[in-house]
């Protein structure tokens, strides 16, 4: 109360002529003023830590250092409650505010020298890079099954037969290689900003890709698959397709984790760079989920397959969904961001 | 599930939800709903009075779907539109949609389709149950929105369920299960490999997951349900005086 409420970071936003020393800032008298060499008597801040829904008081800790982490403070309090990971823990400075970041400092939030946060229990979590790496290898695996005819998929006298069809044996390897690429950008490419999502996320990721990718499988690597009714020229146009949006969708990747220093959480806009495929961030927020929907499309003219209709129709939708979000989140964010971006659609949608 | 009682279509302009609290309409809506209402409460009804007319006069039930299925198709089609309400009323259109869903599909893709089970006992059964369970129903809607609730109708919409809904249940079953080898054999409603779509679909197979869908679900909403007869029931004890 009466106090400047100001976020980590901005206190070199204050004007020159303020003295520090003559303001309060919340959390008690700032004996360290930022910016001017005065005595550094510390003081200690206490924080206690209360259940979101009963109010129910956790945790107290004492003798908290004013430049403590969120983070910090999720450690101490995994010491009093092990079975709350730092990663289940949701803190909070209001009992249905939202969460605080882990690199929040404690003496630049709006709190009283003895600060009450709220705890919420996000779950058992998985970490991100499990979650990929699970629901991608699962098609890879399970379309080269199909593509196989290992035995009791199709009827006994085609086990291990091939496809006389040459576009069963390209869709098999773009399928593949689509694959195995997003296997290794989980591995080498993507910076993630959070490190876990909640258990149950595995279940629900893993059956939406294992179960398309069994139901596409089926059908594209059964006997009696009916290839494309334009021939070759569909197969061609759609492999063109399908290759663009592939490197397209890599270019993306490669342009956002270079946004990012390694272990930062830095947000910035993302801008079109030297390679012409990241110029459809000139008209896009999300140009990788476009690049994907892309790709997809083509596989599906590729194939000429219903079931890859839908599983690409699906993911539209879904990444529709993603990509409005994002892209209100950046207008949020920034106050320059460009006006001429749609979320994935160029001036659609 | 189709005989459940869930308030999915939250035809009443009193919520039932958690904190109990009252929601206003527009009157306009509050015309429409106790329209709508009414109206599907009297449709049952004569739907009611058609199969006991059928069975007194007849003494056996065969024929008797027949006999009814244009009132059925007529008001059960049109409770398509309680998924339209939901946006006015504020409850779950998917709840709603797959309730409706479900009723739909026993009437127009299981009894009007596979015209040899029209006979069976477990029809009836389920007719039985959706036309106790719609007229409760609706009629508890009606009150709600006219603000004058009688008692036994609040009693009968949060206990009859607990008969009503798997007698319902069982009678769905039942019949899509007679149904069975009259979809194998015939293969309707099936499209086979190959075709220019390369994709298949088999409606017996459907039929059976279809089946086995209930065995997640029913307890699901039979729960819910008894849940909210414990709140509204329990709640109504303990604070209401004797009008």
């Amino acid at each position: 109360p009466g106090a400047i409420r100001f976020r980590a970071g901005e206190a070199s936003a204050l004007p020159a002529s303020v003295s520090p020393r003559r303001r309060w800032w919340h959390g008690g008298d700032s004996a360290a003023p930022r910016g001017g060499g005065a005595k550094k008597a510390v003081l200690f801040f206490e924080v206690e830590i209360l259940d979101a829904k009963t109010r129910e008081k956790l945790c107290f800790l004492d003798k908290v250092e004013p430049q403590a982490t969120i983070a910090e403070i999720k450690n101490l309090f995994t010491k009093t409650h092990p079975q709350w990971y730092p990663a289940r823990q949701s803190l909070r400075l209001e009992p249905k505010g939202r969460s605080l970041k882990d690199e929040d400092v404690l003496q630049s939030l709006p709190v009283g020298t003895t600060a009450t946060f709220y705890f919420r229990d996000l779950g058992a979590q998985i970490s991100w890079v499990t979650v990929f790496l699970t629901e991608y290898a699962g098609p890879l695996l399970i379309y080269l099954l199909f593509y196989f005819r290992v035995p009791f998929l199709y009827g006994p006298r085609y086990d291990f037969t091939a496809s006389r069809h040459a576009v069963v044996h390209l869709a098999c390897a773009c399928h593949s290689f689509h694959y195995i690429k997003r296997l290794l950008e989980t591995l080498f490419v993507h910076r993630f900003s959070h490190g876990t999502m909640p258990l149950r996320n595995i279940f629900k990721n893993c059956t939406y890709y294992w179960g398309f990718a069994a139901w596409m499988a089926y059908y594209i690597n059964h006997p009696l698959y009916t290839p494309p009714a334009y021939g070759d020229e569909q197969v061609k146009l759609a492999l063109a397709v399908f290759l663009f949006c592939q490197l397209g969708n890599f270019s993306i990747h490669v342009a956002l984790r270079n946004l990012r220093p390694a272990g930062s959480k830095t947000r910035k806009i993302p801008y079109p760079t030297r390679n012409p495929f990241t110029w459809l961030f000139l008209l896009v927020s999300c140009p990788n989920y476009t690049y994907e929907v892309g790709s997809w499309i083509g596989f599906t003219i590729m194939t000429q397959c219903l079931p890859v209709a839908l599983f690409s129709l699906v993911g539209f939708v879904q990444m529709a969904i993603w990509a409005q979000g994002k892209h209100r989140s950046y207008l949020r964010e920034f106050r320059d961001y460009p006006p001429l971006r749609s979320p994935i659609v160029p001036f659609l949608l | 599930m189709a005989s459940s009682e869930e308030d999915g279509s939250g035809n009443g302009s009193v919520e039932e939800k958690e904190n109990g609290k009252k929601r206003s309409l527009g009157a306009l809506a509050t015309a429409w709903l106790i329209f709508y209402n009414i109206a599907m409460t009297a449709g049952w009804l004569v739907l009611g009075i058609a199969m006991a007319r059928f069975y007194i006069q007849r003494g056996t039930h065969r024929g008797l779907f027949r006999s009814v299925q244009k009132i059925l198709k007529f008001f059960q089609t049109f409770a398509l539109l309680e998924v339209v309400h939901c946006a006015v009323v504020h409850t779950s259109v998917l709840v709603t949609g797959v309730q409706v869903s479900s009723r739909i599909f026993m009437v127009w893709f299981i009894a009007h389709s596979i015209k040899q089970i029209q006979n069976e006992e477990s029809v009836i059964l389920f007719l039985v149950v959706w036309t106790v369970t719609e007229i409760t129903r609706y009629s508890f809607y009606t009150f709600n929105l006219l603000n004058h609730l009688p008692y036994f109708i609040k009693w009968a919409r949060y206990n009859f369920f607990i008969i009503l809904y798997p007698a319902g249940v069982a009678g769905e079953l039942l019949t899509i299960y007679a149904a069975l080898p009259y979809v194998k054999k015939t293969g309707m409603y099936s499209l086979r490999l190959p075709n220019k779509y390369n994709v298949s679909f088999d409606y017996y197979y459907f039929l059976i997951i279809v089946m086995f869908s209930y065995i997640p679900l029913f307890p699901q909403l039979y729960l819910h349900m008894l849940r909210q007869r414990r709140k509204v029931l329990h709640g109504e004890v303990i604070v209401e005086k004797d009008d």
